[in-house]
């Protein structure tokens, strides 16, 4: 019996088409184009970092247990730095948030782009939103006895039940990062396979000008 | 029509390849350089703010610090007056409670699917747990012998009588026809600056424990969790849970959310919280669906905040007129 060859395995069909929509070159480029020049497009790369030191220190906080921080010192620091992580990551997102609403940046089939950018914001805030009910403190108590009466006043109050810790514990830890972070991924996939939007040009010129001397591309890189 | 072509013609134009000049751009060593940024800054407001961790009230605080606001509480619960009583869903089956939006009472779609018996889970039960104790014995057996209306009036008169004491403080209250809710109210006062109701009102038949509706729906009903709260400036009317213990910023991304709640008709309406997110829910799906919504796509073009962003771009470039 010989194995199959090649293409004919869905694998290898899986692996090729995921090699087309997003090669190496552009899932990591070395340029970018000229246009991509303002302080702006830091944001967005500030709230990955920020994201991952939100994602470090609440695995942190997990290894521990969740009256570690209440007693230790060192506990009460890696909880600080939760906190002042997620400040920093919400702080950097609604920039890049208002950056790409400047820009429209959803223009040239790239709403797909924004949708998943816009729906991870959400999560975020659905995400932070159990991580204050589960810090088993005051906050917690009011928060939660506060937030209630919205879930129950739209009938889901039952099924997100802020006054189930263990609900909540479970929610903050592990469903909700796992759908931020598909989120969150496949956003940062459609950016590098659409590329950065090009700036607003006059309906007038035909094609976007080149800057003078600047080098042709040969090949398409971005904005495929 | 023409809108029609020239936004699809906008579309393919923005869609493809750029053929303008590129600049040399490292992706991991920017990501690297913020990566520090934000850990320095992390690590630097974790220093000098460190984070807020206000104790936890437990029932025994409570008991032990607002004696009078718990015994009002108790005999709102074995008379059906609290907040937990009259709540409706999820809580309890009551057709003329809970909020509604519009005609449609979506907080009674959920259903009963955490059934709270205030009289029954929050002071029966954990007095019936109570072993050696005379005079709660006889309480609980006259309590439990006497009819639901008898029942009612006991607790609604001594209820009553509670309003008008001083400071509600039951040792002020007159003689009257209050059966043995007294006893049993001054029992569960006892138990609860024991410790013992903390632990009673959070089993549900297993060891482990997890669930802790029912003791914080006793201790919400109460006046002492929300006087607290007003104290660290943390009331419905003060953006209330955006806010935290203490001078931090808390959850600042909420600030939409809590606005709609301090102005009219939000503040006065009694379906405040459904208004409130089935507002945010259509304001949401608007965030979600700009790229679709002709008008506000467009917003951008017109508003010019792009040609500072892009200023380097059009120095060389035409910008497109407004």
């Amino acid at each position: 019996m010989s194995a199959p060859t090649g293409n004919r395995m869905w694998t290898a069909r899986l692996r090729n088409r995921a090699v087309a929509a997003l090669p190496p070159e552009q899932l990591l480029p070395d340029r970018q184009p000229a246009y991509v020049s303002s302080w702006i497009y830091v944001f967005g790369v500030l709230t990955l970092a920020a994201l991952l030191i939100v994602l470090t220190s609440g695995a942190v906080l997990a290894l521990e247990g969740p009256q570690w921080y209440h007693g230790s010192p060192v506990g009460h620091f890696v909880n600080s730095l939760h906190l002042w992580s997620v400040e920093l990551f919400f702080f950097t997102m609604v920039i890049h948030l208002w950056g790409k609403f400047f820009m429209a940046a959803w223009r040239g089939k790239r709403a797909l782009t924004w949708v998943t950018g816009a729906v991870a914001f959400l999560g975020s805030i659905a995400t932070a939103f159990t991580g204050y009910l589960v810090q088993s403190n005051f906050d917690s108590q009011w928060i939660s006895t506060q937030a209630k009466d919205g879930l129950n006043s739209v009938g889901v109050g039952a099924w997100f039940n802020v006054l189930n810790y263990g609900q909540m514990l479970l929610f903050h830890v592990v469903l909700f990062p796992l759908v931020l972070g598909v989120l969150v991924v496949w956003h940062v996939l459609l950016v590098r396979r659409r590329g950065v939007v090009p700036p607003f040009a006059d309906r007038e010129q035909a094609d976007p000008e080149p800057e003078p001397g600047a080098p042709q591309p040969s090949t398409v890189e971005v904005g495929s | 029509m023409i809108a029609r072509q020239r936004h699809r013609a906008d579309e393919a134009r923005y869609a493809a390849p750029w053929v303008g000049g590129y600049r040399r751009y490292d992706l991991v060593k920017e990501f690297v350089v913020a990566l520090g940024v934000m850990l320095l800054l992390t690590v630097g407001l974790a220093i000098a703010f460190s984070s807020p961790d206000h104790k936890a009230i437990s029932l025994r605080d409570w008991a032990t610090a607002a004696p009078n606001d718990f015994v009002v509480t108790a005999v709102a619960e074995l008379d059906g007056t609290s907040g937990t009583a009259t709540y409706g869903a999820p809580y309890a089956d009551d057709p003329s409670a809970g909020q509604k939006l519009g005609p449609v009472p979506l907080q009674r779609y959920g259903g009963v699917r955490e059934p709270v018996d205030t009289a029954r889970d929050f002071v029966l039960a954990p007095l019936g747990t109570v072993t050696g104790d005379a005079d709660l014995t006889s309480a609980l057996s006259q309590y439990n012998a006497a009819s639901t209306d008898q029942q009612q009036n006991w607790a609604t008169a001594y209820g009553d009588a509670l309003d008008k004491a001083p400071d509600n403080d039951p040792g002020k209250v007159p003689d009257g026809d209050y059966g043995p809710v007294p006893v049993l109210t001054g029992k569960l006062l006892d138990l609860a600056r024991s410790g013992g109701l903390d632990g009673q009102l959070l089993s549900s038949g297993g060891f482990y424990q997890t669930d802790y509706t029912r003791p914080l729906l006793f201790l919400a009903d109460g006046s002492y969790l929300e006087d607290q709260a007003r104290a660290e400036h943390l009331g419905g009317d003060q953006w209330g849970m955006m806010n935290e213990t203490g001078s931090y910023p808390g959850q600042a991304w909420l600030w939409l959310y809590t606005f709609w709640y301090q102005v009219p008709p939000f503040s006065s309406s009694d379906n405040a919280d459904a208004l409130v997110w089935a507002l945010m829910m259509v304001l949401s799906l608007v965030l979600i669906l700009v790229p679709f919504i002709p008008g506000l796509r467009s917003l951008p073009r017109h508003l010019g905040v792009h040609r500072l962003i892009w200023r380097d771009h059009y120095r060389t470039h035409r910008p497109p007129p407004r």
